[in-house]
């Protein structure tokens, strides 16, 4: 039962997708062979995609026990050669966080969609939230570095899945699409198109694969079965692989690679949105789906004459914080809309000397525009 | 050079990873050997196998030898064993657990890959404790022994790991001891050769852990504990119940035929294929 790949393994044209649907697909265009996963609101109508159309390109879907075996089989798949990845909502992605370490620090590409909903716990299962915002960054021990996409539509969510694989394979990372129930189950047009750019992992043989000469750089990635007779492991080891785990300056080497490759490169990596900010005295920073509604926010307000703009994240980790701190500069304040208890806008006052104001809504609906306006004329 | 040198530098890492973890004396190396034997003469290439472990004394074991090897978190190294041979099915994948990984956090995962049928191999070497954390109780700790988590005896029942396997649907299951050293390398053997889910317990021994707390003597005298309490499948067949009364079955426990999770996969996969081929 090896993988075999097929012609037609994407769509092609104009398709009337939900969110969840959207990334299916998009995995499947950038060449995700391999999903395990555990169902769970509000994220099953992609693992249900992904169980039929799998089988139809002759990947590889499994249904395991629990969202843990769920990513841990992800990650050995990757290592085994095929482009991986699983699907899961809060409770699930709580349960993944070590295994999440273990990616991290064995520099496996892998991705993860989070389709957020209200917790914390079991909270609101089918209803939105975006409360994770911060765990997809903090969530396993240690120190480490992901990188991870907020999408605020279907077409997003197909785009940022191939994203997400792109930057995975490239960095040797776990990438992460942030979406939320409003996304995930939101249906409308999406647009594929004629050629997708794909990234594959790099492969050399008989360079060590887990160090590089540089302090930030990437190393190239052999699978099981190449002739390199790999060691991998969770515990600190060396370029070759080893352990090393009393080894104080391996240690350390490791570790800061692994985070330095990332915000070193940060600005390869991040991308952001701007809308009316030429002149704007007032900005909101948005994502995900509450992003919608402030836009049509600024829009009614610029109607009115308002001097408002906005700023969207599309890449929330790492961290845009050379656009957040320009944006700082521009604006005499900044209003974070959040379907959580401000999450980013905590980290949106690390960058800036403006005032930001966080405007929070935590009852398992989106934000809607009219709340967002009034707030905004609050603080015009 | 000897056979067995031979052995030794063709199979491990003896430049690079020793000396090892393992106390003087300890169960696991007789088992590497036994399981290297198997590999030896079944003729696989070292590039084709892959060994997986968890967290332990037992996780070690694939640091120390010349394949590949994936050293995972606690509990979970079937779960990563079932990635890589779902996604490369021409590896050969073994997996060694303790009995803590298989059966206390990794439980879940020990019955669900048994019930699945993916053909793997899991091998638990099964020493009664936590060894490498100091000595705690584990799920195959004996009713009223000591631990340094039940200083005044274990009042849990344990778990009987073999029997586990059967219930859960491995299709071969065999249990030996470090003691019949010569049974575990056939037991190995036949598990690598059976497709489906292969199960081998491993009974060794903690001298620096269990054998202390409970005094039970040194290495040897619990190995020795170890062939006077063994006895084969197949003479335990004409015994009576009370005879075997806090004995030890070895040999092949079920050696069966069901589906195996592979090939019925690769039919479900033309099915697909041609159902979306039709529109």
């Amino acid at each position: 039962m090896p993988l075999k790949s097929l012609q037609s393994s994407f769509l092609k044209g104009t398709f009337y997708l939900s969110g969840n649907e959207a990334s299916a697909e998009g995995a499947i265009a950038a060449g995700c062979r391999f999903y395990a996963g555990y169902p769970i609101t509000p994220s099953s109508e992609l693992m249900e995609r992904m169980a039929f159309r799998l089988r139809e390109v002759g990947g590889v879907f499994i249904q395991m026990e629990d969202e843990i075996a769920s990513i841990c089989a992800v990650i050995g798949a990757s290592w085994a050669g095929a482009k991986a990845m699983t699907a899961t909502s809060g409770p699930g992605f709580s349960l993944m966080q070590e295994a999440i370490g273990y990616a991290a620090f064995t520099e496996t590409p892998c991705v993860i969609v989070d389709v957020q909903r209200a917790g914390p716990c079991t909270g609101q299962a089918t209803r939105v939230g975006s409360g994770d915002m911060m765990q997809v960054k903090w969530g396993s021990h240690g120190d480490y570095q992901i990188i991870a996409f907020s999408p605020w539509s279907s077409q997003e969510m197909y785009d940022f899945t191939i994203k997400a694989f792109n930057l995975s394979e490239k960095y040797r990372v776990p990438a992460f699409v942030m979406a939320d129930e409003a996304v995930g189950h939101l249906r409308e047009t999406v647009r594929i198109p004629e050629k997708i750019e794909i990234w594959n992992r790099k492969k050399q043989k008989g360079i060590p694969p887990f160090g590089t000469e540089e302090a930030d750089g990437v190393p190239p990635m052999p699978s099981f079965g190449e002739g390199e007779r790999l060691l991998v492991t969770g515990s600190t080891h060396d370029a070759l692989g080893y352990r090393k785990t009393d080894d104080p300056e391996v240690h350390s080497k490791l570790v800061q690679r692994i985070n330095l490759k990332i915000l070193n490169h940060r600005k390869e990596i991040v991308e952001t949105e701007e809308y009316f900010l030429e002149d704007a005295e007032v900005a909101i920073l948005s994502y995900g789906f509450t992003a919608r509604s402030s836009l049509y926010a600024v829009k009614g307000l610029r109607k009115e004459g308002r001097r408002v703009g906005m700023m969207r994240l599309k890449t929330i980790w790492p961290f845009p914080d050379e656009k957040v701190s320009e944006l700082g500069k521009k604006v005499r304040k900044i209003l974070v809309p959040e379907m959580n208890l401000g999450q980013v806008a905590g980290e949106v006052k690390k960058y800036v000397t403006c005032e930001v104001i966080s405007f929070n809504q935590t009852n398992g609906e989106i934000i809607r525009p009219e709340k967002i306006k009034e707030e905004l004329r609050k603080i015009l | 050079m000897p056979e067995i040198t031979k052995l030794i530098h063709h199979y491990l890492r003896h430049d690079k990873k020793f000396p090892h973890v393992w106390c003087p004396g300890c169960g696991i190396g007789i088992f590497l050997g036994a399981l290297i034997r198997a590999i030896d003469r079944i003729g696989y290439e070292k590039d084709e196998v892959v060994l997986v472990s968890g967290i332990g004394c037992s996780g070690r074991l694939p640091v120390y030898v010349d394949f590949n090897t994936l050293h995972t978190t606690h509990g979970r190294a079937l779960t990563f064993a079932t990635g890589i041979k779902l996604a490369n099915p021409n590896l050969k994948v073994i997996v060694i657990m303790g009995d803590g990984d298989a059966v206390a956090i990794g439980g879940n995962h020990f019955i669900h890959a048994a019930r699945r049928n993916i053909d793997l191999t899991a091998i638990i070497i099964n020493n009664s404790i936590y060894g490498m954390t100091g000595g705690q109780s584990s799920p195959t700790t004996p009713y009223g022994m000591r631990s340094t988590t039940t200083v005044y005896s274990n009042i849990e029942q344990s778990f009987k790991i073999s029997e586990l396997a059967v219930t859960a649907g491995a299709v071969f299951v065999g249990r030996g001891t470090v003691y019949h050293a010569k049974l575990l390398d056939s037991l190995m053997e036949k598990a690598f050769l059976k497709r489906g889910f292969s199960v081998v317990e491993v009974i060794s021994h903690c001298h620096t852990q269990y054998g202390r707390q409970n005094r039970l003597g040194s290495a040897v005298e619990m190995m020795k504990w170890q062939r006077d309490n063994a006895i084969p499948v197949e003479k335990s067949l004409k015994m009576r119940p009370e005879e075997l009364e806090g004995k030890i079955l070895i040999g092949v426990l079920v050696d069966r035929e069901l589906p195996i999770y592979q090939e019925e996969y690769e039919k479900i996969r033309e099915r697909a294929k041609a159902s979306a081929e039709r529109g």
